[in-house]
């Protein structure tokens, strides 16, 4: 197998450091362990879905939930009272609860896109100069910042968003909403900046230096080799690293708790305040009476949340592994 | 006229150039504005007394000791958990499995995939399996129903901190694997060493280092996660430093939103919350810091290795 | 090396199963009552608490908290012997703990919760009728013009749908009707009073002794009615119509130490705690 010697074999070494007989038996019970713990990621995963879809099944099968928050109410508009005209509401604790999911959507989508598009072009541009342009020195001050952006905790940047950049805000551009889904926005764009860089920047530095040298050879000036020869290879990973931005957007909690206002309103201004999913779940969750049809609302949320995050992941891996594969046919 | 053609290149590209490192600039400026504000604010108020005693008067006097102390016991236990779990399971994909191995592939795109659930999800599951299903479970076996390990607990805490971290200590561990020359594994197998003793005695004091890094990562990602703990043991205010698995404990991110969104007194907890943020703050600078720099020194032995 | 390892494994094997039975046995040893729930009542809670272990030494008082969802969870399940909570049981929780209790759920209101209406302090209203704040919060009225204030439009602040506050001030200012979708949720009265005092053009709710850095009006039944300040006399007399109770629940009545501590509670020494942290006493019938 693997021992293709290089030294001689000699037993009565080999017996002194490794005893044979036990080193046997544990070889044994350490393959299992080892194989067992590693079966561990998957089991989790699996069990993440299966205790979470099990608090949110009673939408199917209780028709005690069903009745108060079935899935034509989470997806279609209600009325707020008989006889007015049907809207799409989040309010759950009212004479006839409404748990319509298409504002807490659209505010999940409003502050993800801002964050993202603030992000992904400082990001990717950062990720660029760091890898094709940067002296030594100005590469080892930007990686240790993006290390310290993206270790602080998300608590805090939810704090400084509620604190400092709201009232910036609001002085800069005279909003009538302090907090708002363009605050969430900018606090989110912190959390997703490290990600997108990092695998940008992973993406721009596995291409090839032959790459670089031929397009520099044939008279290319350095920017030119960059935007023409090294974006266009590194682009799937490029890709990848915003669909995996954008993966962390969706799920982020407590900058978008902290920071946009919490109000379900269905609107496209950046300046009106937000609900997500995320944030409702972590706001409602606490107080509710247990196994309410609100409680199991909030699971199937969670269950949402969980699946699409997950194929917004796996599409973003799928975009690397093809990144790597083009790349090693190319060299 | 081509000279004209190779300036006007040429200037469109330092232009454009200069852009990607005002990007740059632009991230520094806002660790730097937030480094700042934060730390020119939280200053006044560190002292020994803010770090060793409890909070008093609504968070406004005293200090964050619960908070340390717990965030301190959740992070030992999160790591007594996930250190093990998280070394075999790199051990196994890097060791064990046959490369290129499907089962190796699925191992790696769970472990992908896990990273990549966000946290509140997490909290819900802690909810849903930790405390519904094994708490109440054990409660029920143990203790006759009676609720003791079925309601929020620090070891459910820990727990489902300890699988949010563990693709950060897989990673970090397979990267030190990799940096081990393959000589290594060789000569232990030469002297007839079986696959368990090579990897106790050879592979995995070498890759202690990374091992550590992986650690420390998870420690300083897991001190900051409010999301997590929220449902699943944080507390708002304890009278006590929890002493047992099956108590709640204060954590230093929950009470920083705590402080930020239910102070009795807004203006009179800034000072306090304010240096809060910046114990926090510190504290995963601290630890990433570290695993950074042990980092480097791994994949320079990585470079000089090969 | 490894009998090392072995005795490690049992030592730490030993310490978590220590940890897992001290736990409960400890508690059976020593008197204790718990307090679990609301987390707007665990400083209050807390302050009981550690008064009352300063008189009883030998018994602890342990207080913690979680939400009353977490609260009135551990009372159905037998996980507390007090549950407080900030919004009253609702009815299938209450059978739920008659079902699995078999004992009926009794409610002790212990403090009463005033709540204030803030505003800006630049902002020049000086007092709200409960129609026009029924009008602000349901969305039909928009602008501060509309309640004799200057031409802006208002930024309502509230709390979370689950939270106690919430559903009081829907059943008495709002008379049930919903809130309008644009009234911002904050998770905090500490979050309102800081959003309100950035915003001069915005108006919040929340416990009285918030008020810092705001500005509390007083309100008015209707046109005609003077207007009321809230204040510990005119929350007590009931002349303040925006006062909640907070609550106790036990299974069935309580006895023992329990019932000591809540005597303690609602008994001279306790009901004065409720102001220094401020709440108010509960009106003696």
């Amino acid at each position: 197998m693997r021992n293709s010697g290089i030294l001689p074999y000699r037993p009565e070494v080999a017996a002194r450091s490794f005893p044979v007989f036990r080193g046997m038996v544990s070889d044994k019970m350490a393959a299992f362990v080892i194989k067992g713990s590693a079966f561990l990621a998957i089991a989790s995963l699996i069990l993440i879905f299966i205790f979470i879809g099990k608090e949110a099944l009673p939408m199917f099968t209780s028709s005690e939930v069903q009745q108060e928050a079935g899935l034509s109410k989470l997806f279609l508009p209600q009325p707020a009272h008989p006889g007015e005209a049907a809207q799409f509401t989040w309010q759950p604790i009212s004479e006839t609860p409404k748990y319509s999911l298409l504002p807490l959507l659209a505010g999940t989508l409003k502050v993800t896109i801002i964050a993202v598009l603030i992000a992904i072009p400082l990001a990717v541009a950062a990720a660029l100069y760091t890898s094709e342009f940067a002296p030594s020195w100005a590469r080892e001050t930007i990686k240790p910042c993006i290390e310290m952006l993206a270790g602080i905790p998300s608590v805090v940047v939810g704090f400084f968003c509620l604190m400092v950049i709201a009232s910036w805000l609001q002085t800069a551009f005279g909003l009538t909403f302090r907090l708002n889904a363009l605050t969430a926005g900018i606090g989110l764009s912190l959390a997703v900046i490290p990600i997108v860089y990092t695998v940008s920047e992973d993406a721009f530095s596995s291409v090839p230096q032959a790459f670089r040298e031929g397009s520099v050879a044939m008279g290319a000036t350095s920017w030119q080799t960059a935007s023409r020869v090294v974006l266009p290879a590194a682009m799937p990973g490029v890709l990848a690293s915003c669909i995996l931005g954008f993966g962390r957007a969706i799920g982020e909690t407590m900058i978008v708790l902290m920071a946009s206002g919490n109000a379900a309103v269905l609107s496209w201004s950046p300046a009106e305040s937000v609900r997500t999913f995320s944030a409702t779940i972590a706001a409602e969750l606490g107080e509710l009476v247990q196994g309410s049809p609100h409680y199991h609302v909030l699971f199937f949320i969670g269950a949402f949340l969980f699946i699409l995050t997950f194929v917004i992941n796996l599409a973003g891996r799928w975009w690397v592994g093809k990144l790597q594969k083009k790349l090693q046919g190319a060299a | 006229m081509s000279s004209d053609w190779m300036k006007r290149t040429k200037f469109a590209g330092a232009l454009s150039q200069g852009l990607t490192a005002f990007a740059c600039l632009i991230i520094i400026a806002i660790v730097v504005i937030i480094m700042g504000n934060i730390v020119s604010h939280g200053v006044q108020k560190i002292s020994w007394e803010f770090l060793s005693a409890p909070p008093r008067d609504h968070f406004t006097k005293g200090g964050i000791f619960p908070a340390i102390f717990g965030t301190a016991a959740l992070v030992i236990l999160m790591t007594i958990a996930v250190i093990p779990l998280g070394v075999a399971t790199a051990v196994y994909m890097y060791e064990y499995a046959p490369k290129r191995s499907r089962l190796v592939q699925l191992v790696r795109l769970a472990i992908q995939n896990l990273a990549g659930v966000p946290a509140i999800v997490f909290g819900l599951f802690g909810v849903g399996f930790f405390i519904e299903f094994v708490g109440r479970g054990l409660d029920k076996g143990l203790y006759g129903g009676r609720l003791v390990y079925g309601q929020p607990a620090i070891i459910w805490s820990a727990l489902t901190m300890a699988l949010l971290t563990l693709p950060t200590v897989v990673v970090a561990t397979e990267e030190a694997l990799r940096a081990i020359p393959n000589n290594y594994r060789e000569v232990a197998y030469s002297l007839g060493a079986t696959r368990w003793q090579m990897i106790r005695k050879v592979v995995l004091p070498q890759a202690a280092g990374g091992i550590l890094t992986g650690g420390i990562l998870a420690v300083s990602r897991g001190s900051g996660e409010v999301a997590p703990v929220m449902f699943t043991g944080a507390a708002y205010s304890l009278p006590h430093l929890p002493t047992q698995l099956h108590h709640q404990f204060m954590e230093l991110g929950y009470h920083v939103y705590v402080m930020s969104t239910q102070a009795f007194d807004v203006e009179a907890t800034k000072p306090a919350l304010y240096s809060t943020v910046m114990v926090l703050l510190m504290l995963t600078f601290l630890l990433n810091f570290t695993a950074v720099m042990i980092r480097a020194r791994i994949r320079k032995k990585l470079r000089d290795g090969r | 090396m490894r009998s090392k390892c072995i005795g490690l494994i049992l030592l730490s094997g030993l310490v978590i199963f220590s940890a897992a039975c001290g736990g409960p046995g400890e508690s059976e040893q020593h008197r204790s009552v718990t307090v679990k729930g609301s987390d707007t009542m665990v400083i209050l809670a807390q302050s009981w608490a550690e008064n009352y272990m300063k008189e009883h030494p030998g018994l602890t008082v342990q207080v913690t908290g979680g939400g009353s969802g977490v609260g009135i969870a551990a009372l159905i399940n037998g996980g507390t012997d007090i549950c407080e909570a900030s919004r009253p049981m609702k009815d299938s929780e209450k059978q739920q703990a008659k079902s699995r209790r078999g004992n009926e759920v009794k409610e002790i209101p212990v403090a009463l919760d005033g709540l204030a209406i803030y505003v800006g302090e630049s902002n020049p209203i000086q007092s709200f009728t409960e129609p026009q704040l029924k009008g602000i919060y349901t969305g039909k009225i928009t602008n501060w013009k509309e309640v004799g204030g200057k031409d802006a439009r208002i930024v309502t602040y509230g709390r979370d749908n689950s939270s106690g506050t919430y559903q009081f001030f829907k059943e008495h200012v709002l008379n049930n009707e919903d809130f309008a979708r644009e009234v911002q949720t904050l998770p905090g009265t500490g979050a309102i009073v800081n959003a309100v005092s950035k915003d001069p053009s915005s108006i919040g709710y929340g416990g009285i002794a918030y008020a810092s850095g705001i500005r509390v009006v007083s309100v008015r039944r209707d046109d005609k009615s003077d207007a009321v300040m809230p204040s510990l006399a005119t929350v007590k007399s009931g002349q303040y119509a925006l006062s909640r109770n907070l609550f106790f629940y036990t299974i069935g009545e309580p006895a023992g130490d329990v019932k000591a501590f809540i005597d303690w509670v609602l008994g001279p020494e306790g009901q004065k705690l409720c102001e220094t942290v401020g709440y108010y006493p509960i009106a003696q019938k």
